[in-house]
Parts: structure tokens; C-alpha cells; sequence
């Protein structure tokens, strides 16, 4: 079977995804095309190199809605021959937009593709698409639906993780990120974003806090108590799905969790034919992909699923992954990763993940993929995993390599 | 007889009046659409009507759909029923919508005639969804009359567009106490919430001049009006997205998920929210037909409505004269005595309330003082309320104030020797046809008989605790009992307002008998290592108000024991030992005897509330590592009470499945859904309840052993209410 490769991968930086944000007054479609632009010039591609251009994006209402792909596209320099799928798979949208392309150059549909994502949340506020998950009672009531955050402390509560402990990991995922950033780690792949005049306006992650200690978490007030315990009460909810247990431990706030911010990011997947077309060495060779549905309730324990299938699929184990990003949309979800596969935490996230630098929903998938080869390339590794938690109890992973 | 008429004034008002003859509160039967909607055709098309007020000729407007219509349908429809209700509901809302509509232009909403309600007094369900679909309500100023949707409560929702016409007037979040709780209101409160439009002195004459003055705008529902918008907002509005989620979790949890009902009602007004006002009352009839085809709303609607009335308007009375009781006697100013002379006296009897020292006689005439005031700072009282009650009752140590009463419950410390020497001082006192009640909860009374001289008036009176709370009052006839005294207490009852069951003399009668093993079963797992949490939730989810651990903490581990030690005594060496009795002595000997020791399976703070399960437990009784299923450790906790409910039948203890159902429900909360244990095998079927039988008998013993009946009825495929049920009584 062919072989897709990764040729390239770039990501804006992640701006606070608020009004004061650095990045607030950049449009979805704009800094989609940022991406777009980039690859296309990094790369020296024609306007005709790829054969579609998939882009994961989560809340797809308004400037976001109305095939968000086709428009960047439309906006970018790219030709109006390549077409343009939106897709979502909520935080895996990026990934799998990524896993798709990756499989459509294996199955031979095309040369080449761009495939990543874009979330500009403070834009386009999260959950503002609506979700019959949430709302319809046939589903709602009958699949035990509760909010993402409760279901993080469930997994809390289920696999026995503290609230000390998912500080530790927030505030060490604070500490990676800024090494990385004052290591110049991310270089390869964070681009600048300009204005219309070329003047900067982003060149920096800007959510990160790299002071953060146990302390200043420690003041921190659980983000999900109340709507569990008082209104409307989703710990009953919870406790009745998993009726042995006692009460649910809320141990998840703002500090551990992923930030919320304005991002994007694209991969270029592409056969070998392509590389030598424009002269471009292949980086990584994308060696399998997985989704799952798993649980709705506890929701975020898809990586441990993901991971098992896509291990047997490739037929590897866990010891042959040299390195892992494993998704930090909240600290149970990794802790939960990290003791279900016994990985040295070492191994996991090595420049910090969402907690610090946040999570743009729709590109996050592409980001890691990204972080992922970069990390290989710089320390030398040669296999790497990544895998995201989805919303609705779903999971997905990919398996690089470098060649 | 027709149960509508109408008469047209000079004025060219209608006035159709809505009669039952035989009924003291107007009900709806199916013959009874066919002749308002007649009445209807005809303002309509009459040029001469300028409009109409449809009211009613009782004190009140009317109490509702008679429940046994849709059951009725439901048979006669043969291997449709599914359509024959939705065919039914769907005239239903086609007629409704036509007095709404009233001849309006379709496009310009001009040219219809007014139509207004005026209700004198209560109008329930149907009979206030009615009114819901005329242009404008009018209410007597009745603050005993009562105003709402009560469906939820027998297990099915408001099916004739009041679910749709609710939400559309107030809103998904300010209907859903009406809707989700069946909440009723007096029409000064309705008018408030925006559910009636006036409240006046005489509705009638103010519906009249409205009909003569309302214009094209005044009739004209918000619905049907360009730019309409819910309140609240519709699901995916924000503001309605977050009402929505709140709702499906609230809902979820507070019914533990059991009642479809809720679940349906939900996705009604979900569904609708998104559509024009026709599509959402199709919507609302699929999901009231869904609901009325799951056989968990004909099992409440059968046991919590029909039933529950038959054997409250006496069902099972001997054929004995009026046996109203004009004064009672009340032996014991406990806790049970205190509760039983409060009902009594409320309910307008006198009460001679005896205890041995005054004190605590008058501790026991207090308890009625505390729970008036506590009625009068609800406004549910009157201070005069209040001192008429508290008149009614004589707090005394005198065994000869007992002279002139015509009931005795006695209500003394549960002790033979204690209650026979009563016995035989009361009954020198009173008169000769007085008869003598025992409120015992666990002595046969057939023995405590043998100390009266008047055998045949000596009866059980069981009562739940606490007394003026629980509605179901335990009847037990000795072997010598008499009709009469059968009678007096069935007449008791329905005076004191409470639902009555008559059961045969058994150990523990029949709650207590099948209350009994679902706790001890409940132990018995703690004792194995299930843990608490489990067993408690376990329940929950089967709709039961508490998990067997908690019941335990709240009837307390002493009592457990006692009865332990007694039923030990009494069956020797047949006596099953097992770990409930280890876990139970255990707890006792460390002082854990539940709530009233502020230490038990839970810890309480100071006030008794429950701090969370103690841990302690697990470190003499270790908790399993891997837990058991769910459905193994509920089979568990339901086949005990539902096999002691099908022994109790073959021990002629109970003679009427109905009060087997009724009486578990009320009793003991439980499963309300299943409409009592009869009814949830009539559901889950004889065959299969009996090859679960056999698998829990292999894996856990003898007590699950598949009672005969139950073999014989599962080997012949039939139902209980197929073989035992007033029907099948009637035909045999």
C-alpha cells in the first residue's frame, strides 16, 4: 500500500480565547488561511498541490459555519480547484482531519492534502452550535449525559486521582511549556500572525502562566461542584450510571484544565511522488489511525481504548511508542492515560500541553500531531503516539514515524 | 341525559353547561366530545351566536378524564391500539383547536367567535385542559378550588394539549412544577402564574360581558400570532439550551430515571419547542400514546387511581351498616398514639387520648398543638382550625372518660402481657358494641384476642409511622374477628382520609412480612462485602424512596435484632441463619443502632443528618474487590418482597391482589412505576420471574425458592391480575 507522509506541519501560536485576547480581532476564516498561506509558501507549492483541504473545526455556526474549509481556501492563496470538508469530531476534529487525509493518500485518492483545524473560541463560543446530546431527552436522560468537566471527576473519583495530584500535573505542564518556549523548541512549527499590512500581531503562545505553584492552584475553587452537587445536579446523574460509587470528587478548576484560546494549525500529508514533485523529504511516515465510542458518561477515558486498538491494529506495544502527547483537556484525562499503560509521565507531554498553552477545539488534533514530530526529530526518537479524549465518550489516536 | 347543554340568552351569549348527572364532580367521557362538540358546530355557524361561555352546573368545573376511557380503548382497539389512541388523542386535539381557532381566517386571524371558560371551582386535567383552549379564563374566587394538570402523578402527562399550551404560555422552566410535579394551585395563584386570565365573584356573568366586548386581537392565542417566541426561549436559544440541559439532569435524577412518564413528557415539550403549535400537539399525541402503550402507566394508573379508589370507597367492606366512628379511644400517648388521635381529631372526632401519667398524656395532645402551628405559619390553618381540633381531644390518665367511645386503638408498649391486661380493663369500661383495635405492628392478633371477652369485635388497626404522613392503614382480621368490626374500621379509615388494606392474621401481617426480608437481603450483602453505596443506589434506581442500608439506620438495627431473636424463638431449629443476623447483632453490640443513635450504617451529625456511610463497616465486614452486577444485587433486593407478596397470597393472607399492590406501594414505596409486586410480575411475566427464581435459589439459597403459585401460573403462562383480579373474581 502507499505510504503518507508527513511533509510538514505549522501552527499559529494560541491566543487567550477572550475579548482582550491577542488574537480576537483575527476572523476563523483569516487565520485558517494563515495556515494555508504558510504551507503553501514554506513548501514552494503550486495552487494546485493538494487534492482537498481537510479542516477540523468544532462550533461550526456563523463565521465558522457554512463549510469553514471551502471559504479559508477561498481566502488563501491556494487555487479554487482544490475543494475544501469541514469536519468535526470535536477535539479530535484536527486529528482526524489529519487521519482522513492520511488514509486517502494510502487508499490512493489523491497525491496530497492539508489537513488540520481551527477554533477561534473566544470568537465563536463553545457549545454556541448546540448539542442534542445535551438537551434531548431521549438521549440526554437515556445515555446519563452530564457536562465534560463533571465527567473528569468522575474518572477522578472512578480511578482514585487527587486533587494534589492533578495540580502536580498542571503545574508541571506549566514548567515543560515554558522550557520549550525558552528552548526555541517550537520554532519549526509556530508562524507569526500578521495583519492585512504584514505588521505582527501573535508570535507567541500568550495563555501560558509559568509561574504557577501548588499555592496559587491550591486557591483555586472546583470548577464543577456546584452544577454537580446543587443545580441541576449532574452528580446524580453520574452516580447513577456508576451506582458504587459514593459521591463524585470534583478536583478539576481553571488551573487544570485546558485553556480556553483562539488557534489553528495544518499538517501537509502527502505520497512519496509528491515529495519528490517538489522536492520536499518526507518527515514522518503516518503509520495507523484510530477512533472509538466508548462510554458517553465518563466520557474522557477514550485515550485508553484509542491506544489499546491502535496498538493492536499496528500490531505494536506500548513499549515500541519512544513518545507520547496525550491531550491535557483536563489533568484526569492524562493521569488516567499514564496509570492505565504505567508510561513514565517522563515520556508524556515533554513541552507541556493544553493546561498551559490551551486547547483551540478543532485544531488541538493537529497541534500534537505536530509537537509530536517535532519533539522525535529534536530528541532523536523515532516512534511517536498521539491521542485525544473526545466529547460524547469517543477517542482517536495516530501512530507516527519518522523516516 | 346529556352531560352538555346550552342555552343562548337574548344576548346572542351561549351558555353551555357542562352537567354529569350521576357524578358529584363533572368527569369526561367518550360520549361526552361528541355533544360539546355539537354545541360547538353550532355557535359557530350560527350567525345569531355572538359567542359562548362553556361552565359547569357544579360547584366546581370538573375533575378530569375518566382514567378508565383510555384503558378501554386500548382493549377494544384489538391489534391496534397504538393507533386507536393516537386516533382518539388526535380528534381530541382537532376539536380543542377548533374552539381555539373559532372560525378564524386562517391567514388574516380575523372573523373567529369568543369562547370563555368559567370555572366555578376546581378544574383538573382535562377539565382545565379545556378551558386552556378557549380564548380567556374566568375562576370563581374559590380558594378551596383547586387548579391544574395532575397526570403525573398516576404516571401519564397532560395529553390534551396542556403540555403544549403550558410551555407556549409560560415557558419550559415556569410549567414544570405543573407538569413534572402535578402541582395544583388555588385560582388566585393560577391567575399569577398565568394560567387562568381573572379571577372574580362571578365568573359566568364576567366571561358573558367579556364575550360580548373581546375583538379579532382578544382571541387570538400568542401561538398563532407572526413573531410568537417562548418563553424562556425554545432549546436552542441560550437562555432555553441551559433550561433544557438543567431539565433532563433534574428530572434524571430526582426519579432516579424509573417513570416514563417524565421521560415522555420531556421529550414532548423538547420536540414541540422547535415546531409550529400543530406539529407539537402531534408531537405531544405520539409521546402520550408512547406512554399509555408502556405497561408501567396502566400498572399506576391501575393501581395508584382505579384500585386505590375502589378500596377506598370499600371494595372489600362486609355488608354491615354505617359504621362511622363518633369518638375514639387512643391507649398509649406514644409516638403512634399521639399521631393516631391527631388524624382523628382532624378528621372532626372525638378523641379520649390515655396514657398512665398525665404528662405524658399531654406530651402526646402537643403533638397535634406543634404540627397545627406549623400548619398555620404554612397558612395551611387557622388559629380557630386549631382550637376546634385541639378541643376535640381529651389528654387524660381516666380509664372511665373511655365510657361513651365506639372505637379503641390501642397503641400501648408492644407487649402481650401489657396489651391483654388493657385489653380486659378498657373493655370493662366501654360499651358493650364498642370495638376494641390493636395498632400492633408484630403480634398476631388472633392471641392478643384471647384476652377479650368480645372476640369478634377485636381487629388490627395498623398505622405507618409517622401516622398523619403515611396513607396506608393495615387492617388485620383476627380468626375471630366479626364484619362489623371489619366495617367500623374500613369506616375509620375513610373518615381519617387514609387508603385501607384488609389482611388475614400472619406473622407480621403483610408489609411488615415482605419489608422484612428486602432488609434483611439488603444486610445480608453489606455482610458480604457489596458495598453500601451500591446496595443503597441499587434501589434507588429501581424507584424505591430509600436503599435497604438507609431503611435499616431509620427503623434501626435493635429493632432488627429483636425481631431476629423473636422469629429465631419462633421457627428453631428452621430457622435460615445467615450474615444479616452477624452484621446486625455486630452493629448493635457497637452502639451502631441507626439514626436515633446518631451512629449506624451512616454517620449524622448532630442534628441526624447523614454525613456519608461509616467506614468502619468495611474494616470488620470487608468490602469485595470486584463488586456483583447491578441487576444481580436489585434481583436481589425485589424477588424477597415479591415472593413474601405471592406467599402472603397463598397463605390466604391477602385475599385481594389489589390490596397486595396498593398496600406495597403505599406501605413501603414500593416501585410505583411497576404499580406493586403483582403487577411488576404481570410485566416481567410468571415464566420468567420463576426461571430467575430458580437461578437466584442455585446461587443463593433456599429463601428465593419459586413459590408453587408462581410455578403453576408460569407453567400455564398466566397473569395475576389475569387469574386473581376483580375481573376474573366477577366471572368466578
Amino acid at each position: 500500500m502507499t505510504e503518507a507522509y508527513i511533509y510538514d506541519a505549522v501552527r499559529t501560536p494560541r491566543g487567550k480565547g477572550r475579548k482582550d485576547g491577542s488574537l480576537h480581532e483575527v476572523t476563523s476564516v483569516r487565520l485558517s488561511a494563515t495556515v494555508l498561506n504558510s504551507l503553501k509558501d514554506r513548501n514552494g507549492l503550486d495552487g494546485h498541490a493538494v487534492e482537498d483541504v481537510i479542516w477540523g473545526n468544532v462550533t461550526q455556526v456563523k463565521e465558522q459555519g457554512g463549510c469553514l474549509a471551502r471559504t479559508a481556501v477561498l481566502a488563501s492563496d491556494l487555487h479554487e480547484s482544490i475543494p475544501g470538508l469541514a469536519i468535526n469530531r470535536f477535539c479530535a476534529s484536527g486529528m482526524e482531519a489529519v487521519n482522513l487525509a492520511a488514509n486517502q493518500v494510502k487508499g490512493g485518492a489523491g497525491d496530497a492534502y492539508i489537513a488540520g483545524g481551527v477554533e477561534m473560541m473566544g470568537r465563536i463560543p463553545m457549545g454556541s452550535d448546540g448539542a442534542a446530546v445535551a438537551v434531548d431527552p431521549t438521549v440526554a436522560m437515556e445515555r446519563y449525559f452530564v457536562p465534560q468537566g463533571i465527567s473528569a471527576d468522575i474518572i477522578a473519583t472512578e480511578y482514585g486521582f487527587t486533587r494534589d495530584q492533578a495540580d502536580a500535573l498542571a503545574v508541571e505542564s506549566q514548567r515543560r511549556a515554558k522550557a520549550a518556549w525558552d528552548d526555541n523548541r517550537f520554532a519549526k512549527s509556530v508562524i507569526s500572525v500578521n495583519d492585512i499590512n504584514g505588521l505582527p500581531i501573535l508570535a507567541h503562545d500568550e495563555y501560558m502562566r509559568p509561574g504557577t505553584d501548588m499555592q496559587s492552584l491550591g486557591a483555586l475553587k472546583a470548577s464543577f461542584e456546584e452544577m454537580g452537587k446543587v443545580m441541576p445536579g449532574f452528580d446524580k446523574i453520574a452516580l447513577m450510571k456508576y451506582p458504587h460509587l459514593e459521591e463524585i470528587n470534583h478536583i478539576h478548576h481553571a488551573g487544570n484544565s485546558s485553556g480556553i484560546v483562539d488557534g489553528s494549525a495544518g499538517v501537509l500529508i502527502g505520497n512519496k511522488e509528491f515529495g519528490i514533485k517538489y522536492g520536499l523529504k518526507p518527515r514522518a511516515r503516518i503509520r495507523q489511525t484510530c477512533k472509538i465510542g466508548t462510554d458517553p458518561t465518563i466520557m474522557l477515558t477514550g485515550p485508553v481504548p484509542a491506544t489499546q486498538k491502535i496498538l493492536a491494529d499496528s500490531g505494536m506495544a506500548i513499549s515500541d511508542i519512544d513518545l507520547f502527547e496525550v491531550n491535557e483537556a483536563f489533568a484526569s484525562v492524562v493521569m488516567r492515560f499514564q496509570q492505565a499503560f504505567d508510561v513514565d509521565p517522563e515520556l508524556v507531554n515533554v513541552n507541556g500541553g493544553s493546561i498551559a498553552m490551551g486547547h483551540p477545539l478543532g485544531a488541538t488534533g493537529a497541534i500534537i500531531i505536530g509537537t509530536l514530530l517535532d519533539e522525535l526529530e529534536r530528541s532523536d526518537k523515532e516512534v511517536g503516539l498521539a491521542t485525544l479524549c473526545i466529547a460524547s465518550g469517543m477517542g482517536a489516536a495516530t501512530i507516527i514515524e519518522r523516516v | 341525559m346529556t352531560d352538555f347543554t346550552m342555552n343562548v340568552g337574548d344576548d346572542g351569549v351561549a351558555i353551555i353547561t357542562w352537567d354529569v348527572a350521576d357524578k358529584s364532580m363533572n368527569v369526561l367521557r367518550v360520549s361526552a366530545f361528541a355533544e360539546l362538540d355539537a354545541c360547538i358546530d353550532e355557535v359557530l355557524s350560527n350567525d345569531a351566536i355572538k359567542g359562548a361561555v362553556i361552565t359547569s352546573g357544579k360547584d366546581s368545573f370538573a375533575g378530569g378524564m375518566d382514567l378508565n376511557v383510555l384503558g378501554s380503548i386500548r382493549e377494544e382497539a384489538g391489534d391496534e391500539p397504538a393507533q386507536a389512541l393516537f386516533d382518539f388523542t388526535m380528534n381530541g386535539h382537532n376539536f380543542l383547536r377548533k374552539i381555539e381557532r373559532a372560525g378564524m381566517d386562517p391567514k388574516t386571524n380575523k372573523g373567529g367567535k369568543p369562547i370563555a371558560s368559567a370555572l366555578p371551582g376546581t378544574a383538573l386535567g382535562i377539565g382545565l385542559e379545556l378551558p386552556l383552549a378557549t380564548h380567556r379564563i374566568f375562576a370563581a374566587d374559590n380558594p378551596k378550588a383547586k387548579i391544574g394538570l395532575p397526570e403525573i402523578m398516576v404516571g401519564i402527562f397532560p395529553g390534551m394539549g396542556g403540555t403544549t399550551r403550558f410551555v407556549r404560555k409560560m415557558g419550559a422552566m415556569g410549567a414544570s412544577p405543573f407538569l413534572l410535579q402535578g402541582k395544583l394551585v388555588d385560582p388566585k395563584k393560577a391567575k399569577m402564574a398565568g394560567i387562568i386570565d381573572e379571577v372574580v365573584d362571578d365568573p359566568v356573568a364576567a366571561a358573558r360581558e367579556w364575550v360580548l366586548s373581546a375583538t379579532d386581537k382578544d382571541i387570538l392565542k400568542p401561538w398563532d400570532a407572526k413573531g410568537y417566541k417562548m418563553p424562556g426561549g425554545e432549546p436552542y436559544h441560550p437562555a432555553g439550551f441551559m433550561t433544557f440541559v438543567g431539565a433532563n439532569a433534574m428530572v434524571n435524577g430526582n426519579t432516579w430515571g424509573v417513570y416514563p412518564a417524565a421521560k415522555a413528557l420531556l421529550s414532548a415539550v423538547y420536540e414541540g419547542a422547535m415546531v409550529p403549535f400543530d406539529t407539537a400537539l402531534k408531537i405531544e399525541a405520539r409521546w402520550f400514546v408512547n406512554v399509555l402503550m408502556n405497561p408501567s402507566s396502566s400498572a399506576m394508573i391501575q393501581s395508584l387511581f382505579i384500585n386505590k379508589e375502589a378500596l377506598e370507597k370499600g371494595a372489600n367492606r362486609p355488608d354491615v351498616p354505617d359504621q362511622r366512628v363518633k369518638k375514639v379511644g387512643v391507649l398509649g400517648a406514644g409516638m403512634m398514639g399521639a399521631g393516631i388521635a391527631l388524624v382523628s381529631a382532624k378528621a372532626g372526632m372525638d378523641v379520649v387520648l390515655i396514657d398512665t401519667n398525665q404528662d405524658a398524656a399531654d406530651r402526646g395532645k402537643a403533638y397535634s398543638e406543634t404540627f397545627m402551628d406549623k400548619g398555620i405559619k404554612r397558612k395551611k390553618a387557622t388559629p380557630e382550625q386549631k382550637e376546634a381540633m385541639l378541643a376535640k381531644i381529651n389528654a387524660t390518665t381516666d380509664l372511665n372518660a373511655l365510657s361513651d367511645v365506639d372505637l379503641i386503638i390501642e397503641a400501648v408498649f408492644e407487649d402481650p402481657g401489657v396489651k391483654a391486661e388493657m385489653t380486659k380493663k378498657v373493655e370493662a369500661i366501654i360499651p358493650e358494641d364498642a370495638i376494641f383495635a390493636s395498632n400492633t405492628s408484630t403480634l398476631p392478633i388472633t392471641g392478643l384476642a384471647q384476652a377479650s371477652v368480645r372476640r369478634e369485635q377485636f381487629i388490627g388497626i395498623h398505622f405507618f409511622s409517622p401516622v398523619e404522613k403515611m396513607m396506608l392503614v393495615e387492617i388485620i382480621k383476627g380468626n375471630e374477628t366479626g364484619p362489623r368490626a371489619v366495617a367500623k374500621a374500613l369506616d375509620y379509615v375513610r373518615q381519617i382520609k387514609k387508603t385501607p388494606i384488609v389482611v388475614n392474621d400472619e406473622r407480621f401481617f403483610y408489609a411488615n412480612r415482605c419489608i422484612i426480608p428486602y432488609i434483611n437481603e439488603g444486610v445480608m450483602m453489606a455482610g458480604e462485602g457489596v458495598a453500601p453505596q451500591l446496595l443503597d443506589h441499587a434501589a434507588q434506581l429501581l424507584g424505591f424512596p430509600v436503599g435497604p442500608i438507609q431503611l435499616v439506620d431509620e427503623t434501626s438495627l435493635d429493632l432488627g435484632a429483636k425481631i431476629a431473636k423473636a422469629t429465631m424463638e419462633a421457627m428453631g431449629d428452621a430457622y435460615p441463619k445467615s450474615v444479616a443476623d452477624d452484621v446486625t447483632f455486630w452493629m448493635v453490640d457497637e452502639g451502631r443502632l441507626g439514626r436515633k443513635a446518631k451512629a449506624g450504617f451512616f454517620n449524622y451529625d448532630e442534628a441526624g443528618k447523614r454525613l456519608g456511610y461509616w467506614k468502619g463497616f468495611g474494616d470488620k465486614f470487608p468490602q469485595l474487590d470486584e463488586q456483583p452486577e447491578l441487576t444481580e444485587v436489585q434481583h436481589r433486593l425485589i424477588f424477597p418482597q415479591v415472593l413474601e407478596a405471592v406467599r402472603a397470597l397463598e397463605a390466604n393472607v391477602l385475599e385481594d391482589i389489589r390490596e397486595g399492590d396498593v398496600g406495597a406501594i403505599l406501605g413501603w414505596g414500593f416501585m410505583p412505576w411497576s404499580g406493586g409486586p403483582f403487577s411488576w410480575l404481570d410485566i416481567v411475566g410468571a415464566p420468567w420471574a420463576a426461571e430467575q427464581c430458580d437461578k437466584l435459589t442455585e446461587k443463593f439459597g433456599e429463601r428465593f425458592t419459586c413459590p408453587p403459585l408462581l410455578r403453576e401460573m408460569a407453567a400455564k403462562n398466566q397473569t395475576f391480575y389475569g387469574r386473581f383480579g376483580p375481573a376474573a373474581k366477577t366471572a368466578a
